[in-house]
Order: C-alpha cells, then structure tokens, then sequence
C-alpha cells in the first residue's frame, strides 16, 4: 500500500518562501478563520508591497492591521473595512488602494479561480457604482457583470484540524472564505490548531482536501488575537 | 432606546411569517428577533455562514469561533447548519432567502435604497448588503423617519449612492408603516399619538393615505 505524502513545514520556512509584491489572500470573517499567526510572521519577515484579498480589514491591533500598521499592504480587495479605523484613515489618506467587492461575488471570484475558470456572470451590483469599469455581457438579452476570477500567488488559511497531507476541517464560522481560498491560489499555507496524522481526518469530515494544500504549519499555541474579543 | 423605536422593532417583528428564511441586518433589525414568541418556526440566516442561530451570548459564555455577520457571539440551536461564504450567498441570490430587514441612510418613493455609502464621510463597503438588497425576496426596511438632523429619510429620489435599485417593499419607522406603491409612498400604520400631519412633515416625498381607518402601533 502507498501513502499520502506529508506536507507538515515550520512557520519561519513556509512564510519565507512569499516574496515582496505578492498577492496574498487571507482566510477570515472578523476574527473566525483569520491566520493571525501566519500574518505575524509575514509582518515579522516584512514582506512588502503586499495585495491582500480579505473579507475585512479586521479591528485595530488585529491581524491585517499589523499589515497596514507596518506600512507593508500596498492593495485591498476586500468587501467591509468598517471595523478598522486604520484601514479607513489610511483610505482617505490613499496611503493604501482599496478595491471593494460584494461579499458573495468576491467568494465567487475566488472560487471561480479555484474551480479553473476566468470569471463569473452576475448582475449583482449592476446598476450600482461597484458596476464601474467592468465589462457588461448580454445574457438571454439581459446585462450582466464580468467579474473576473481573483487568483493568488499565495493563500494564508486557517483550520482547525488538518492531517499531515493537508485534508482540512474548519471550525463553525471560522470556515467562511478559508475553502475558497484554499483552491485559489499557487502556493497554500495552512495554520492548523490540529495536527493529525493519516487517517485522523474521517474522509467524510473533511472540507477542503488535501491535493489543494502545499505547506501545513501547526500552531504550538493559540495566542489571544484568537481569543473572544472584549468590546 | 426610545420608547417609539421599541415599538417600531416589535410592529416588525409580525412581518417574519412561520417557515421564513430570514436575514437581518445588524443594528436595529437585530432586535427583532426578540419579539418573536419562544418555538416560533422560523430560520435565521446569517451572512458569515450560519443558518440557524440562537440567542447571542456574553464573552465569558462565548465560543471564539462562532459570531454572526455583525461579530456578535452567537449560541447554536437544534438543527444550525455552518457553511461557507459562497454557499452563504448562493442561498441568497438563488431565492432562498425569504426576507431581509435592513437599515437605510435614505429610501426612495420607487423603492431605491442606499445605506452603505455617504461619500466623503463614511465608506466601509457594502459587505453583503448588495446581495441582499438586491435578491431576497422581500426587503423591508428599519429606521428612524428621520436622521440626526432631522432631515427626511424617506425622499422622492435618492442622493447617495445606490445599493439596490426599487428593491424596498415596506418602510418601519418610528413614527409610521409605509409601503412603496406604484403609486409612490402609501400610509398603512402610525405610531400611537401621531397625527398623518406630522408624519407628512417628515417625509421627503408625497405620502398616499389611507381612505379608511388608519391603525396604530
């Protein structure tokens, strides 16, 4: 019998192989599902000239905010930066670009890239400004958006568990954009609370299977940016 | 909260029929919920990947992993379903989504909302809100009738940029329930204590009457 090989890595080696200027997607809605450890040591290797493709921008002292607090994030595609003053002021002041996305076409995008295909049809937005400079196609006589697939150099993901081929669970709403990204970009670095050996995954638990995965990194522990946030 | 907002979020709460698949927006439209009687059959949705959602809970009882679209640590209940972001808004374009209530920085007289956007002052994304706007099957909107200054937020054409074209079907205010007719803006409830006068005054486009009774909430 053969076996699955195992893609199990050191953080410090699976973030070093990023380069300055790449396109990273980041998995996470609010706090669930955000690889807060992996953008710690993104910001602590000072990889610059990022464009990050994320839901949100996080809070203040949180995930992406390291990014742009670091002055290292060039571009956001994002859909909701509401939540991060920074990321606001940093707008206004066009200290950073933001591309803004409707939250089920910017899954959509991803997901499109991820399944191998160039983009979608929607008329999500259509009528609105998010509609501006994009092409408009005739559908049974109707027009509809050209939202192009959005791929990346390099998708950061968290899980809860992973095995050591990198066969993925997610934990309940931490899941949101993390499987779509995990398909969608050319190199996959997964942050695992778990790391399970072969067959510690039952083959019908798991949401994202391995083949999609390149590097899994298990977290040695799980720090408070984790952790319930205090309002 | 005021006494008339209370009463605006209940009267609300009777639009969410049994069987519904449900969507509220965060703010004011969140409360609804808890005017709905315990067991009521119904499903919420929310936007980060979660159907069926139960009471939210204190930090001290919170699960780190499980919040609703608005960040608020929620609880599960007996049959909640977690799922991914597209399959969270496939459920909403494809039709599944009964009703949405949202919020409103301005809603006009065919039905147009815009509440994502004042631009110079306030531009965070749109989030969901488009997809939902622009494909639940019924939108009904949360508001006070008028903003801070005072100014109409119910307007003949809106000024702010869009979220979604004629997708409005009623309006709960504080002070009113107004559909969004073919015939522009229809008066169907009041506050307790108003007069039509005063509700005129605060609408920024014409406001249709009722030929009947006219009651009260």
């Amino acid at each position: 019998m053969t076996t699955l090989p195992d893609k199990t890595s050191e953080m410090e080696q699976a973030v070093a192989e990023i380069r300055d200027g790449a396109t990273v997607m980041l998995g996470g809605f609010g706090v669930p599902g955000t690889p807060f450890a992996l953008i710690r040591e993104l910001v602590r290797q000072g990889k610059r000239d990022l464009t990050v493709i994320k839901n949100d921008a996080n809070e203040q002292g949180l995930g992406v905010d390291h990014l742009l607090a670091a002055g290292l994030l060039r571009k956001l595609i994002t859909t909701h930066i509401g939540l991060n003053p920074r990321a606001v002021a940093m707008l206004n002041a066009g200290e950073i670009e933001v591309e803004f996305c409707a939250q089920g076409i910017l899954a959509e995008r991803i997901r499109a890239s991820g399944a191998g295909l160039s983009g979608i049809l929607t008329d999500i937005g259509a009528e609105t400004e998010l509609a501006a400079g994009k092409q408009i196609v005739s559908v049974d006589g109707r027009p509809v958006l050209l939202e192009r697939a959005l791929r990346a150099d390099v998708a950061l993901i968290h899980a809860d568990k992973a095995d050591r081929f990198g066969n993925l669970a997610y934990a309940a709403t931490a899941r949101n954009f993390n499987p779509m990204m995990a398909m969608a970009a050319d190199l996959v670095i997964v942050e695992a609370e778990h790391v399970l050996p072969l067959g510690g995954l039952a083959p019908d638990q798991i949401h994202t299977p391995g083949p999609f995965v390149d590097r899994v990194v298990h977290l040695q522990s799980i720090s408070e940016e984790y952790g319930v946030v205090q309002r | 909260m005021s006494n008339a907002k209370a009463r605006m979020i209940a009267r609300a709460a009777r639009e969410i029929a049994p069987g519904m698949v449900v969507n509220l927006g965060i703010g004011l439209p969140t409360k609804v919920v808890d005017h709905l009687p315990s067991g009521f059959p119904f499903c919420l949705h929310s936007e980060n990947g979660m159907t069926g959602i139960g009471p939210s809970l204190p930090a001290e009882r919170a699960d780190r992993n499980l919040i609703d679209a608005g960040g608020a640590y929620v609880s599960p209940i007996p049959g909640s379903a977690f799922f991914d972001s597209a399959m969270s808004f496939a459920l909403v374009r494809s039709g599944r989504l009964d009703l949405t209530m949202l919020g409103a920085f301005e809603v006009a007289q065919n039905g147009d909302l815009a509440n994502w956007k004042i631009p110079g002052k306030f531009s965070p994304g749109a989030g969901g809100a488009i997809e939902l706007a622009q494909k639940a099957r019924r939108v009904v909107v949360l508001t006070t009738h008028t903003d801070r200054a005072g100014k109409p937020k119910l307007v003949e054409g809106c000024t702010l940029p869009l979220t979604a074209l004629g997708c409005v079907g009623r309006i709960y205010t504080d002070m009113a329930v107004i559909d969004v007719t073919p015939e522009g803006f229809a008066l169907r409830e009041i506050a307790e204590g108003l007069d039509p006068d005063q509700v005129i005054a605060a609408t920024g486009a014409p406001l249709v009457l009722p030929q009947g009774d006219l009651p009260t909430f």
